[in-house]
């Protein structure tokens, strides 16, 4: 038998202007085993909570009804209050008499009557109450950051420094991701590798933190606190023990047609490569597609050449299993492909690029040594066009709808190293908006149109067409409301940048959920942004959306600090509003696993007494950890047998009968 | 203006189920929006719009509601990733099969709110409100020994 106290807020006017409290209080003294009711000028302040408490010792309350602001505002507040006064923090319920009573009403006696409606549906929720309790769960003081390009990078090092261990797993045989192809960075001109190297080879000498190159996850089961995980480290048929990394192997090997992908396929690599000098680890690997040895048996020069007998052909992929409490999403980026964009032939002119292209050219460590030329004849471009907003901004069936954010600062700086080193080259720049909303963007930009003499055109571009050995591009002015013709050397494409495509299947791997464009969605948009919805799986980088260097740098720091708070922890209490499955009635049907978006449940084979009869079968299994008390299941369920705490089909039935009395 | 069988005014009874995450939040930010919308829309709070159990949209029937209104996440947003399309299906399944019972397809509606589409909750509830009243009374489900129990 349970022992309500009602408590009505007035909230100063906001509730008592337009609901009579005092008419409140009484009506619900009626209700069953209401034994106490009152009302107070704020429930929220320490009067209104002291309040509460001494209800609670005086009058033996079992459960509290709050009848104040939404529970979204103060749920966390009265439970705390209540649990202080030794009642346990479930047994509080709270009539939403504010945002959904009195601030919508405007006449007095509909907002009193509706108010004394919504406490009878709390009280009558209340009675179907039962104290509920959190579970604990360990936590593996070890995190996991996949993709190790800038943000992962970032992201490792700052829990590393927090003394956490940290694995970082990266797909590619070397770490530093994208940003390790960029020439210089805006708004500064840094040269990216001059300020991303040393932040490599932090990551690689650091105790704290264990790298998994050329490694893919492969599977994880678990929770937060406790994942575990296997990743696949796949062969390089190399022995990383014992190369010393001296590249004799990759300069003797005969075969050096496989394309650059490091270089974005503007010059060849040999089949054994490092993908650039300054890669870690600095141990290369043996592309299996080009490699004359793998393909038909015969070669074997590195291995002859190799004075540390590290080639080992034989060598096969390993499976690692380990054991995690958090996980970072860095997976990062790609430029959208731009073959299907026939309007500006880039597949089948040479001369068109994409602006990582570019980039890669302009590089002195790139195919022409950072000279600008072009890539079918080999000559300096005389002039050159920039196309911003490939793909960007446009409709769903072309392209992507979103701002890719960094095109229209990138392009500013193409253009700008581009007068710089060739004074005589004209650089073109058509856009449709220039968007520089960042410290010292705005200015870098001006310095490009004012101290560079880069042509800006507001208008996109329709065709591009080769003639005698250049480009024609014809596309319009809309400031001038003209068409415009150039006869180019080059055009760059600014193409729209999208989320890796392997960041689709972890994102289904560890239930974090996306959106229509395959980027990782935060918990909250503005106040969770580096959380995904989904507990102890955190987003870093460009995973979570477009965003620049500093942006991503501070985003993963974001992410590392969310981890460390995690990590921090020796028990992580649970959410006890979960599901729960009564045996006796479940049928083992697999329903509810289907269901379930969190693989919360697994079937185990249970003694069970069912109508007095012993029998050992197949039931439901909840694991409370991983459930998020979404309740899928329990609508699912043919047999009734699942039921969720704090929202039971009695409590919401009970609701319903109350507000339809 | 309608009026109810005993010949005064037709007050229509509205149940709103709101997950948690957008709906009940858009609902809040009516209210601190200060729009109105009419005084006989009770909202019930659940986890995730896949909460709504059907047996919970019939009971208010049978009690005596004269609309139900579901409110969730929209597609694609969901808070649980995909409970909202659970609770879709299956409401379209039971809408279909109420209105052949005889409660009309204008009774029953699923609407997407978000947190920050406090406006489009209160013209959702008055619009509904309208339709419901427009329709009176619904009486095909209730039950008998609900009213019994009263007199």
């Amino acid at each position: 038998m349970q022992k309500i106290g009602v408590f009505i807020c007035w909230c100063g006017s906001n509730i008592a202007a337009t609901v009579d409290v005092e008419a409140v209080a009484e009506a619900v003294k009626t209700e069953p085993n209401v034994v106490f009711s009152t009302n107070y000028q704020y429930m929220c302040s320490e009067g209104g909570q002291s309040a509460i408490r001494n209800a609670i010792a005086e009058h033996g309350l079992t459960g509290i009804v709050v009848c104040a602001c939404s529970p979204r505002m103060h749920e966390a507040t009265f439970r705390k209050a209540a649990a202080v006064a030794g009642l346990n923090p479930y047994m509080v319920e709270i009539a939403n008499i504010r945002e959904q009573c009195s601030w919508i009403h405007k006449e007095k006696s509909e907002g009193t009557e509706k108010a004394i409606i919504l406490a009878r549906a709390a009280v009558a929720k209340l009675n179907r109450n039962v104290p509920l309790f959190a579970g604990e769960s360990p936590v593996i003081k070890r995190a996991l950051v996949i993709g190790g390009g800038i943000a992962g990078i970032q992201t490792a090092l700052d829990v590393a420094d927090a003394g956490y261990e940290v694995d970082i797993v990266e797909k590619t045989p070397t770490i530093g991701g994208k940003m390790a192809m960029l020439d210089k960075t805006f708004p500064t001109l840094d040269c990216a590798a001059c300020i991303l190297t040393p932040k490599m080879v932090d990551a690689s000498a650091h105790e704290k933190i264990n790298l998994y190159t050329y490694s893919e996850v492969e599977s994880v089961s678990g929770f937060v606190g406790n994942f575990t995980v296997n990743i696949r480290k796949r062969a390089r048929a190399v022995n990383s023990d014992l190369c010393t990394g001296c590249g004799v192997c990759v300069e003797k090997c005969p075969s050096k047609s496989a394309k650059s992908e490091f270089n974005q396929g503007l010059c060849n690599r040999s089949a054994i490569y490092i993908p650039f000098a300054q890669a870690i680890p600095n141990v290369p690997v043996i592309d299996r597609d080009a490699c004359i040895k793998f393909k038909t048996g015969k070669c074997g020069i590195c291995e002859k050449v190799c004075t540390a007998k590290a080639i080992d052909y034989d060598q096969e992929d390993e499976i690692i299993t380990k054991q995690y409490g958090a996980v970072v999403l860095a997976t990062g980026f790609k430029p959208i492909s731009m073959e299907r964009y026939d309007e500006f032939q880039y597949a089948q002119c040479p001369d068109v690029i994409t602006s990582l292209e570019f980039e890669r050219i302009c590089n002195a460590a790139g195919p022409t040594k950072g000279k600008v030329l072009r890539p079918s004849d080999h000559e300096p471009p005389k002039t050159v066009v920039f196309v911003q907003c490939v793909g960007s901004r446009a409709t769903v069936d072309c392209g992507k709808t979103y701002c890719s954010k960094i095109c229209c600062m990138y392009t500013a700086k193409h253009a700008m190293l581009l007068r710089e080193k060739y004074p005589d080259t004209e650089a073109y720049v058509f856009y449709i908006d220039v968007r520089t909303p960042g410290k010292s963007f705005d200015e870098f930009y001006r310095r490009a149109v004012e101290e560079y003499g880069v042509h800006y055109i507001k208008g996109m571009v329709g065709k591009v067409a080769e003639e005698d050995g250049h480009l024609i591009v014809q596309g319009s002015d809309l400031i001038a409301d003209k068409q415009v013709v150039i006869k180019a050397d080059m055009v760059v494409l600014a193409a729209a940048i999208e989320p890796d495509p392997t960041a689709r299947s972890l994102g289904t791997m560890f239930t974090a959920s996306m959106d229509t464009n395959d980027f990782f969605t935060e918990a909250h948009p503005k106040l969770r942004p580096v959380e995904s919805p989904t507990a102890g799986i955190f987003l870093s980088g460009l995973c979570q959306g477009p965003k620049d260097i500093p942006d991503t740098v501070a985003q993963a720091g974001a992410a590392a600090s969310k981890v460390i708070g995690l990590l921090s922890k020796d028990k992580l209490m649970g959410n006890p509003c979960v599901a729960g499955c009564s045996e006796p009635l479940c049928n083992g049907c697999s329903s509810c696993e289907l269901v379930c978006p969190y693989g919360a449940i697994t079937y185990e084979d249970k003694m069970v007494i069912d109508h007095g009869v012993r029998e050992t079968r197949r039931v439901a299994c909840v694991n409370e950890a991983v459930c998020q008390g979404c309740g899928a299941c329990t609508v699912t369920c043919p047999s009734g047998a699942m039921d969720l705490k704090g929202f039971t089909n009695l409590q919401i039935m009970a609701e319903v009968d109350a507000i339809c009395r | 203006m309608p009026i109810n069988e005993k010949g005064g005014a037709f007050n229509p009874l509205i149940v709103a189920f709101c997950c948690n995450w957008r709906s009940y939040a858009g609902a809040d930010l009516a209210g601190s929006s200060r729009l109105n919308y009419p005084v006989n829309v009770k909202v019930i709070r659940v986890p995730c719009s896949c909460r709504v159990n059907p047996l919970f949209i019939l009971r208010a029937f049978q009690r005596g509601a004269d609309g139900v209104i579901m409110c969730g996440c929209h597609p694609g947003d969901c808070h649980y990733t995909s409970g909202n399309y659970f609770a879709r299906r299956r409401t379209a399944l039971l809408f279909s099969m109420l209105d052949f019972l005889g409660i009309e397809k204008g009774r029953t509606r699923v609407e997407w709110v978000s947190a920050a589409e406090g406006a489009k909750f209160a013209n959702t509830m008055n619009q509904f409100a309208e339709t419901i009243s427009a329709l009176g009374e619904c009486k095909r489900l209730e039950d008998i020994r609900c009213v019994e129990s009263e007199i």
